[in-house]
């Protein structure tokens, strides 16, 4: 590893810390007497044109094309899931900025700002990491970033109580994930994801590594808020400022996904499967079998966890009167479906010989890898665009029960078309770009893995699917249907206005082309 | 051009959705203009598509990785239902005239809704089809819990979630048969060719297709997934119910033959054991059928409410159209389709006289307090245009219903003089209980009780509007015109049918 190559490959995150510092900077040192309108805007945009230099970087990176996880030293990745997370956490870091124009809830926004930045870098951290060390150190930056988030809100009790209850639950869950690794290190003699997988390879299977995997789902578990580790989700969501609880549920959950991935991988033929551009395609296949035959199987323990959110999450969710509440279990729900979608296509099926067959299975893979990461990111789009209505009813009416949103659609009627769209496309009605995140995951489940456990699970998802349109229905029945108590006009940002408009129409052409990003996504892999 | 049918509607929901809400007028012609073309459109089609085949209409790829087309192409059956729902949209905002309530609002949701039905009717994709399908949901549910009557919000959910439990069925078995396949390709008629040569084995057909076909059939109201229907139809604003009614439920009927016929041909097949006299799926849903028009008829017998009359008899006469489906012979087939355009237009024609020339102005649908107010010689246009409906619905020789159920009956003594016999009751109930709606609500001449014949005269009821005249003379005549010459739509429809029965090789 050489210097200028460190350099190269930590770009990005290195704009975002700068861009962070550079928010302090201006706005502790510049604007201390300045109005706090001001103040947002300039560390918003500050924060803004940091994201934008990041991507610049990672365009940089990726401009000799699609590279395969190119590892530096084999610490960080580059290309692949990688680059399509970090582009995703970029973005979405930028909208949860320019959505943060016109808060009011803190006076030290110079602060909040570079606490968003630096999460951020965490994000960005552990979506390329590859050596448990930098995975650890990643999410820490990233979680201790959204516990004070969480908290920034100083005057709120909910605030602070949410902030505890999640630092608490956190703590704990990054315990068991660093005993976990520590369980594989022991194990295997290696902090480096490739170590570790060829490490497997040699020994096969063993149950302490069973053991130290349910470790490690436990620690992620509780970062994407999945059953049972999901119980510091509903009151963060609600009492977090609004940015942060937007924050939490795309940024955090898009890296923690992208994590998921690479992790979940690590101990199947997925991950152990490394493919250069000069192998030949009988080696490719010989080495899938190789692999393959030693990859540990854990879909049942997934499957158990994609299960137990989707039903827990939709169930819990159909009670809840607080809107944030329900978006909470929502995300719950939502965070079942993908694992369902991370927990599939461990290993191959066809047989030794079969090159056809098993090279259709291998693109199955990548379809089902790439199916997860269009969901994400399409998830954490609507979701933030969800957040910023409610925020601005909530700013309005002083609540986000349910009923803040009666005759929504007299008070602000694009606020309304907005959130009808943003609300039927999580609950995956069609044109709208949440049924081909939905539509993709399944059909790749499908694909990879026949059998009537995963079927039973995306039967299972589908119809949970058809159960979540319910509670959605319950706010648009209030926006459109109810009458309406209050009918003094809702007032927003003309910035949050354009936001908003912009996450709905891009929900909805993204959903009527859904092509437009899968090939996105597919032009960061490698043709096979 | 037919394509034209969808973007039209949709860009119309756009522009009326924009529309100032303070120009009610403006809101109705424009959707009256939008409606008009897409049923000028909808007649070009049919009168070009004479003697032809299917048409392939546009073709691009849409989602490639997964081989979706947006494949829009239309056969006989497609230009038939294009042709019913051009009409049924026309109908639809004719007598939905008086709405002032969020008006552009309303017609903002019914062309939506309007746009997902011509969707689903021209889609020759599995998935393309289906998103029209889902795209249908919403807009019903605004239509009904907004400007809705009876527990308007009940029956809105009601009706959005057996919808969208239908097509979650519909959904897990394409999702199963596409990766089943393994063709790579959803085009229904490459799908529908691996059902027949045996591409898709016929376990996984024995159990995907009575999936699908349950989960299609849910809209199209088979007993015992009807209960929506009936609280939907009474608790949606006219307009909506005639939709229901007339289009909606069909495209339940169309996706089970489009779909569920068509791609799982070898589900039909004979289990190999008979239990009470049941083998095969086939007799599952030709029962399920049989029980629906029987059951939906005698309901219907029973009724108070004179919407709910209405709401029952859809649920027997779409039995007809599920029973037409089960015969898999090409008379009963083409019976079914025809009995899709006919119920569909009659249907309409119902829901307009009881839920818009009716209850506007008496402001009471229950048979009981009709009774008493001598509604033949006040609203003379009402009675006589229910006369003409009535005759059409009870399928008397000269209206389209007669045509079609005579078709469907003898596709099913083929297939199983039992189900011919039993839905023979049913059309016997459908004489009574029409008979009895139209004798109480309009004949009735009981003698008002004291303090409801004010000497002076009765309060005079508004005059019947031009919009209605129109909209009434526009189902009736098509409805005579079809019974009188059924042969305009039969050759349209029997080419069609005998092509997908034979597995789609045209």
């Amino acid at each position: 590893m050489n210097y200028a190559d460190l350099f190269r490959v930590t770009l990005p995150e290195t704009a975002l810390e700068v861009a962070a510092l550079l928010v302090l900077v201006v706005d502790l040192g510049f604007l201390r007497k300045a109005a706090l309108k001001l103040r947002v805007t300039v560390a918003a945009l500050l924060g803004v044109t940091g994201c934008g230099a990041a991507l610049w970087a990672l365009q940089a990176q990726c401009v000799h094309g699609p590279s395969f996880d190119y590892t530096l030293g084999l610490l960080l990745a580059t290309g692949g899931l990688t680059a399509v997370a970090q582009i995703g956490i970029l973005v979405l870091t930028a909208l949860t900025l320019l959505l943060l124009i016109d808060s009011v809830f803190t006076r030290h926004v110079g602060e909040f700002v570079a606490v968003v930045l630096m999460a951020a870098t965490g994000g960005l951290i552990i979506a390329g990491a590859r050596d448990l060390l930098v995975i650890f150190v990643g999410l820490e930056l990233l979680s201790l970033g959204l516990y004070i988030m969480t908290a920034f809100a100083k005057t709120s009790g909910k605030s602070a109580e949410a902030a505890l209850k999640y630092y608490l639950f956190g703590g704990m869950s990054a315990a068991f994930l660093l005993f976990g690794f520590s369980y594989i290190y022991g194990l295997t003699g290696s902090t480096n994801l490739p170590d570790i997988q060829d490490a497997i390879f040699n020994q096969g299977p063993s149950p302490l590594l069973y053991v130290a995997w349910i470790l490690v789902v436990a620690g992620l578990g509780f970062k994407v808020a999945a059953v049972p580790f999901h119980l510091w989700a509903p009151d963060t969501y609600e009492g977090a400022p609004a940015p942060a609880a937007a924050f939490i549920a795309s940024v955090s959950k898009v890296a923690s996904f992208a994590l998921l991935l690479t992790v979940g991988r690590l101990l199947t033929v997925y991950g152990l499967f490394r493919w250069t551009y000069n192998m030949s395609t009988s080696d490719l296949v010989a080495q899938l079998h190789r692999y393959d035959a030693v990859g540990v199987r854990l879909e049942g323990m997934l499957f158990a966890v994609a299960a137990a959110s989707m039903i827990a999450g939709n169930l819990t969710a159909l009670a809840q009167t607080s809107v944030r509440r329900l978006l909470a279990y929502s995300a719950i729900a939502h965070a079942g479906y993908i694992i369902l979608g991370v927990s599939t296509g461990q290993h191959l099926t066809g047989m030794p010989g079969e090159m056809e067959s098993l090279l259709s299975s291998w693109r199955y893979l990548i379809a089902s890898q790439n199916a997860v990461l269009y969901y994400i990111l399409t998830y954490g789009l609507t979701t933030i665009g969800a957040f910023g209505v409610v925020d601005v009813v909530q700013r309005a009416t002083g609540s986000d029960k349910l009923d803040a949103f009666l005759g929504l659609h007299k008070r602000n009627p694009v606020l309304a078309a907005v959130l009808l769209v943003l609300f039927l496309s999580l609950a995956g009605i069609p044109p709208l770009v949440g049924f081909w995140a939905k539509f993709n995951l399944f059909a790749a489940v499908l694909g990879v893995s026949a059998g009537p456990v995963p079927f039973t699970l995306v039967a299972l998802a589908v119809a949970f699917s058809a159960v979540s349109l319910y509670y959605y229905l319950q706010v648009l029945k209030r926006a459109y249907v109810m009458p309406a108590v209050d009918e003094t006009p809702i007032q927003a940002h003309p910035v949050t206005m354009a936001v908003l408009v912009a996450i709905a129409a891009a929900v909805v052409v993204l959903g009527c082309f859904p092509a437009l990003l899968q090939n996105w996504i597919q032009s960061f892999y490698p043709v096979l | 051009m037919l394509a034209f049918t969808i973007y039209l509607s949709f860009a119309g929901a756009l522009v009326l959705a924009l529309l100032p809400a303070t120009k009610p007028a403006l809101s109705r012609w424009f959707a009256l203009a939008v409606a008009a073309a897409g049923l000028t459109l909808g007649v070009q089609g049919f009168i070009a598509g004479m003697g032809q085949g299917r048409t392939v209409i546009v073709d691009l790829p849409w989602v490639p990785s997964m081989g979706i087309h947006f494949l829009l192409a239309a056969d006989g059956i497609s230009r038939v239902l294009v042709l019913l729902t051009g009409l049924a949209a026309v109908a639809g905002i004719l007598f939905s005239w008086n709405i002032e309530l969020r008006t552009n609002e309303f017609f903002a949701f019914f062309l939506a809704l309007i746009g997902g039905v011509y969707g689903v009717f021209l889609s020759f994709d599995l998935f393309l089809l289906f998103v029209f399908y889902e795209i249908a949901i919403v807009p019903k549910y605004f239509l009904i819990a907004i400007w809705g009557s009876t527990r308007r919000e009940y029956a809105a959910m009601k009706l959005a979630l057996y919808s969208f439990v239908g097509s979650a069925m519909v959904l897990i078995g394409l999702l199963a048969a596409y990766a089943t396949s393994g063709t790579h390709s959803t085009g229904l008629i490459a799908l529908a060719a691996a059902g027949h040569s045996g591409a898709l084995p016929v376990s996984f057909q024995m159990w995907c297709f009575p999936l699908v076909f349950t989960g299609f059939a849910i809209l199209a109201g088979m007993w015992p997934f009807h209960t929506w229907a009936p609280t939907g139809h009474v608790a949606a604003p006219t307009a909506a119910s005639m939709l229901l009614a007339g289009v909606v439920m069909k495209l339940g009927a169309y996706g089970c033959l489009r779909v569920g016929i068509a791609l799982f041909p070898r589900g039909l097949d004979p289990w190999g054991f008979s239990l009470l006299g049941i083998g095969s799926w086939r007799d599952v849903f030709a029962v399920l059928a049989v029980i629906g028009i029987v059951y939906g008829a005698l309901v219907a017998l029973a009724q108070s409410d004179f919407k709910f009359v209405i709401g029952y008899s859809s649920v027997s006469h779409m039995g007809f159209v599920l029973l037409g489906l089960m015969t898999l012979n090409q008379i009963g087939v083409t019976g079914a389709v025809l009995q899709m355009f006919s119920h569909g237009i009659i249907a309409g024609l119902l829901f307009a006289i009881v839920g818009r020339i009716v209850y506007d102005r008496t402001h009471t649908r229950q048979l009981a307090e009709l009774e008493t107010m001598h509604l033949a010689k006040r609203l003379p246009f009402a009675a006589w245009a229910f006369v003409v409906a009535g005759m059409a619905s009870m399928g008397l020789p000269g209206f389209s219903g007669f045509v079609a159920e005579l078709q469907v009956l003898v596709g099913a003594w083929i297939a199983n003089p039992w189900w011919a016999a039993a839905a023979g009751v049913g059309i016997i109930v459908g004489v009574a209980y029409t008979w009895r709606a139209l004798q109480k609500a309009f004949f009735a001449d009981a003698l008002p009780t004291p303090d409801q014949h004010p000497r002076t005269g009765w309060p005079a009821f508004a005059a019947i509007t031009w919009p209605e005249v129109t909209g009434t003379a526009l189902l009736a005549g098509v409805s005579v015109a079809v019974g009188l010459y059924p042969k305009i739509l039969l050759d349209t429809i029997e080419p069609a049918v005998k092509a997908l029965l034979a597995g789609g090789a045209q």
